[in-house]
């Protein structure tokens, strides 16, 4: 984990409101694990005062990229930010996904629009290819679907318009290349809450194992703040644990999707 | 050029510390910033079980301050002993504890627990926290309690106690008296500021505490002036806390009256701010060709005479 000044060496519209960040960061770059994430201080923002988390896309040499979404005041504020200038980031942050070992078992990824970006590394890292299986509202929601292809992935596409692959949600590809078969199949999940709460349910239903990357607010970053907590199952009952320290990957069994009572 | 001050029987090597609940059990920063270099480090606060913490979300930013209402989440004393103090009893610099209870007997009990501990700086009373039912600011806002709050913590430890305040009272002064009578060493001013923000598309306020403290540089203002109020009302020192972000700002409330000061909210978005503050501090005291910053302490009241 480091703090630096890392230098914006790209920063364009990939599609629509999604943004791609290039950024120089020799110390972080390259021990970046798949699944991690930098957090990221916006200077043009005044009276936000906090730094925003982003999955780590890709990482080449001294520099990674990130990919996202103007969703806000701090997400539109970086996406005004030009090559040249800098960021304060901290990273690389949180425990990534498990890379499959050589041999071992076949990843199927499932991502909801931007949590593409949180796959990239472990696709490109894993010893076996699989399968992506990507969702969004519209066409203009998925992501890098030639970067995955490249990587001589196969990728099945779903919009629940129907204006690009299958009509519907990505859950429903998924369930099918299921049912063809579950053995040495491990499912690798990052999107929106109730997509990865659903995928959690397939794994279960299917008796895969799965790991998912969790979205929550965060403000430190770093473990300290305890804001980022979700209720994690443990060996005498449950505990709220840190996205940003233990997560943002779980295995989705001790994942608590309420608070019990 | 002298940085070090005292809090009573405790001394710092320099003024620059960090607030309880925003520094973690300071493991968390050891890796991005040395902490042998600030004055002391606070850790989160501690009470005699494990706490499990509020509801999600814990925290909303809002326009250039936080309202957290994380509900004091923690290890509790045996936790705390087990897991971090290994850590922080390596540090050359005071580790001051923060402590909480639900009852006067609680606190005495962990006041008690920590004296038995060698190597503490100091406890920090914890009579202030607007974010749990039972304890916390329900001590903080009524004088009586406080008083008795303090008295049994006194008598359960010989260690240096720094009673930290509420700032939701009337006037701060009778409670600054009240800490200094029943045997505090100093006070720290102040803690987050009852506070709320609501989603106006789901009408639902956004924390799931409902309300919480709000803290950040928005809060400085009525902090500086707590703690000018409550240098006028006791001798003992004051730690000033409450949106510091830079030298200057720390430095106002050395100049009202606080003999030390917390880096809060800034950590979370800056965690090298403390040691900023530091060296910023040490270059103002050069420009002004002070030798000591004690002389800094209380000036701006000095100069009203």
């Amino acid at each position: 984990m480091f703090e630096d000044t890392v230098t914006i060496l790209a920063n364009e519209r990939e599609t629509d409101a999604y943004f791609r960040l290039v950024v120089s960061a020799p110390r972080i770059a390259p021990r970046v694990q798949p699944g991690q994430f930098a957090h990221v201080r916006i200077p043009p923002l005044r009276e936000a005062l906090l730094r925003r988390p982003f999955s780590i896309f890709q990482v080449a040499g001294d520099t990674f990229s990130l990919l996202y979404k103007t969703v806000g005041k701090g997400t539109e504020a970086l996406a005004r930010m030009r090559p040249g200038e800098t960021l304060s980031a901290i990273g690389p942050l949180g425990q990534g996904f498990t890379v499959p070992a050589p041999g071992g078992e076949t990843p199927l990824l499932v991502a909801g629009g931007y949590g593409m970006a949180a796959l990239y590394l472990l696709a490109q890292r894993s010893p076996q290819r699989g399968v992506v299986f990507v969702g969004g509202r519209r066409r203009v929601d998925i992501l890098c679907e030639r970067e995955f292809a490249e990587l001589g992935w196969e990728v099945r596409v779903t919009t629940e318009d129907g204006s690009h692959g299958e009509r519907g949600l990505v859950t429903q590809p998924l369930v099918t290349e299921l049912r063809r078969g579950t053995t040495g199949r491990k499912l690798f999940a990052c999107g929106p809450t109730p997509m990865l709460r659903a995928v959690a349910r397939i794994a279960e239903e299917f008796g895969v194992p799965a790991e998912i990357s969790l979205d929550q607010p965060m403000c430190c970053g770093v473990g300290v703040c305890l804001t980022c907590v979700v209720p994690i199952r443990t060996a005498t009952g449950w505990e709220y644990q840190r996205t940003c320290t233990e997560g943002p990957v779980f295995d989705a069994r001790v994942v608590l999707w309420e608070v019990p009572e | 050029m002298n940085l070090s001050v005292s809090l009573g029987r405790l001394t710092l090597p320099n003024p620059v510390t960090v607030a309880s609940g925003t520094f973690g059990y300071g493991v968390e920063y050891a890796r991005l910033l040395d902490l042998n270099q600030l004055g002391a480090v606070v850790v989160k606060g501690i009470r005699l079980t494990p706490v499990r913490g509020n509801p999600t979300p814990r925290t909303v930013e809002v326009a250039s301050g936080l309202i957290n209402a994380i509900g004091l989440q923690g290890p509790g004393v045996d936790g705390f002993i087990e897991k971090y103090w290994p850590f922080l009893k390596t540090l050359r610099v005071p580790v001051i504890i923060n402590i909480w209870g639900t009852t006067l007997e609680e606190y005495a009990e962990v006041a008690r627990r920590f004296d038995a501990l060698e190597g503490v700086g100091a406890l920090e009373l914890n009579v202030s926290c607007p974010n749990i039912k039972a304890g916390g600011a329900h001590f903080g806002t009524d004088c009586r309690l406080l008083a008795e709050v303090v008295a049994a913590c006194r008598r359960a430890t010989r260690l240096p106690l720094i009673t930290k305040l509420s700032p939701n009272v009337v006037h701060i002064a009778p409670y600054a008296r009240a800490a200094a009578e029943a045997g505090s060493d100093a006070l720290a001013i102040m803690n987050s500021y009852p506070a709320m923000a609501i989603d106006i598309e789901t009408a639902r306020p956004r924390l799931g505490n409902v309300t919480g403290g709000l803290t950040g540089p928005c809060i400085k203002p009525i902090a500086l002036k707590l703690v000018w109020d409550a240098y006028q009302a006791v001798k003992i020192p004051i730690i000033g806390m409450g949106g510091i972000q830079s030298a200057a700002d720390a430095i106002e409330f050395l100049l009202a009256g606080a003999s030390a000061v917390a880096v809060g909210t800034a950590n979370f978005y800056e965690p090298q701010t403390p040691l900023q503050v530091l060296a910023g501090l040490r270059a103002f005291l050069e420009r002004k060709g002070l030798t000591d910053v004690r002389q800094l302490v209380g000036a701006a009241q000095h100069q009203l005479g």
